[in-house]
């Protein structure tokens, strides 16, 4: 078991790091925002945890914390012009924002451009990644039993009826999307110190792409459906490699397959089975 | 019995435009503590738009808005909720995927601490919905008992004033029947009821004092036998002879 673990390490990283990332994007579908940044805030909390690490010398908390908390900062002001939007429009600007974020990235003289910005510390490992990952679960699992966590899934079925019993639907959706951002920007710290190296091509639409997917194969709202989501798609590319160039085909199917016979996701599979 | 804490809603010379269209035009009235009210008139007199602007769900043109001492008319729809209005919907508006418990809850967001399943059960009961299994989802209920349910999250947040926009829509006669001591229970309760509604047996029967208004404006107001024997309500419900 051991032998398999340590062959498959940066597999099982790389899962932690996607359940991360679908538990940030869950946490806006809640609230029925499909606000598409999480890649971008992944990107600029890995930045600065990054040239926190090299050109100053911070630790991994100082970078995780750091990462965050920029990751958060943009969040609340990309909810000042994004605010109003909803559905397609509101995922058309963060996608937008994730582009603009991308370019940046290449341009701005302290990232390493396109080429990259690397010798990151190797500091976060598995231990570091299912620690934020457990800590992420447990935070959610007590959060989703609280009046906070009411006041999202009524804002998600009828904004107009949630603000008519007294819910500030657009607070309630600047939250999410900053809690949204931070969880983010943890992943997006321990993805930089885990792999050494990062370009602006990390964090671009592709990996946005990949996020969503996971969040709906796992079932949009739960948490527990995002972490598996996040396992089965990312285990997936790997477990299909026979497949060579249609190997992406894979991905694909099982979305739609999801779409059209399981919208709920496994999530939704398990509680029909449940009940 | 849960008690609200009463206040008299004055609406004074309210009007409410859209665009160059005139929904309301000059149109006052009072609705004391722990009284009912019914607000009566044709398709398209303007009745949703009054709950509507007293709510915050659309934004007075002229006049204002009272709850006690406090102004509404520029508040936002969540505030105006927060300051003790609530309301329920012509068309049902229920958080459908939540449960029936969870809608009751959602209702109480503006006070402190959570409602338990016994202060729940208690609302429901309050609205006549009592039978009602607390973990279904709520858009799987029968209409009848969604109309109940909305009601009950109407009253969890112990508004000050209740807003009603065609409760009986929908019910047979026993369900109206019991909506009628719903209804009259909840103003026992020290909240006002402002009542829409299109059943006249069941606006007679519960309303202390009517208002009828006829392309947005004030047509006639009394009690419900005054207002019965007002000619000028008489021709816009029944037309006059040729």
């Amino acid at each position: 078991m051991l032998q398999f673990l340590a062959q498959h390490s940066k597999l099982f990283d790389q899962i932690g790091i996607n359940a991360l990332l679908a538990l940030s994007l869950s946490i806006s579908l809640r609230a029925g925002s499909l606000a598409l940044a999480q890649a971008a805030f992944m990107g600029l909390a890995a930045y600065v945890g990054s040239i926190g690490a090299v050109n100053y010398g911070w630790n991994l908390i100082e970078c995780i914390v750091a990462g965050a908390l920029a990751a958060a900062a943009a969040a609340a002001l990309l909810a000042l012009p994004i605010g109003r939007l909803r559905g397609v429009f509101l995922a058309i600007a963060t996608i937008g924002f994730g582009e603009i974020a991308r370019i940046a990235e290449i341009n701005a003289p302290i990232t390493g451009g396109a080429e990259g910005f690397s010798n990151i510390p190797n500091d976060a490992g598995t231990p570091a990644i299912y620690a934020a990952l457990a800590a992420t679960g447990i935070a959610l699992a007590i959060f989703g039993r609280s009046k906070a966590a009411l006041t999202i899934a009524a804002t998600r079925e009828d904004e107009s009826a949630a603000r008519g019993v007294g819910i500030d639907t657009g607070a309630v959706r600047l939250r999410t999307l900053v809690a949204g951002a931070v969880i983010a920007g943890v992943a997006g710290v321990l993805y930089a110190h885990a792999n050494f190296f990062i370009t602006p091509g990390d964090f671009g639409f592709p990996r946005m792409e990949q996020i969503l997917v996971a969040c709906v194969v796992g079932g949009v709202t739960s948490s527990l459906g995002a972490v598996l989501g996040a396992a089965v798609m990312t285990v997936l590319p790997e477990a299909v490699r026979f497949l060579n160039d249609y190997r992406e085909v894979s991905t694909g199917a099982i979305l739609l397959g999801f779409i059209l016979f399981a919208p709920g996701g496994i999530a939704g599979l398990w509680q029909r089975r449940a009940s | 019995m849960s008690r609200s804490t009463g206040a008299d809603l004055s609406i004074e010379r309210l009007a409410v435009r859209y665009g160059g269209v005139a929904a309301l035009e000059d149109v006052s009235l009072r609705v004391p503590a722990g009284t009912v009210v019914g607000l009566i008139g044709p398709n398209g007199a303007g009745k949703t738009s009054l709950i509507n602007a007293v709510t915050g769900v659309v934004r007075a043109s002229a006049g204002s808005i009272t709850l006690g001492a406090e102004r509404l008319e520029r508040l936002p729809q969540y505030a105006v909720a927060r300051r003790g209005v609530a309301r329920t919907y012509q068309n049902i508006r229920l958080f459908a995927a939540l449960s029936v418990a969870d809608n009751v809850r959602a209702g109480a967001v503006r006070l402190r601490g959570a409602l338990d399943d016994a202060a729940v059960r208690a609302l429901l009961e309050r609205a006549g919905a009592s039978e009602a299994d607390l973990g279904a989802r709520a858009g799987s209920l029968p209409y009848g008992m969604q109309r109940r349910l909305e009601i009950a999250r109407a009253l969890a947040g112990k508004p000050a004033v209740v807003l009603l926009d065609e409760p009986a829509a929908g019910m047979n006669p026993h369900e109206t029947g019991e909506l009628r001591a719903v209804i009259r229970n909840v103003a026992a309760s020290g909240a006002g009821v402002l009542l829409v509604e299109h059943d006249m047996g069941l606006v007679s029967a519960v309303c202390d004092r009517l208002v009828v208004l006829n392309f947005g404006r004030t047509l006639a107001e009394g009690t419900p036998a005054e207002v019965a024997r007002d000619p000028a309500v008489i021709e816009a419900y029944l037309g006059t002879p040729a």
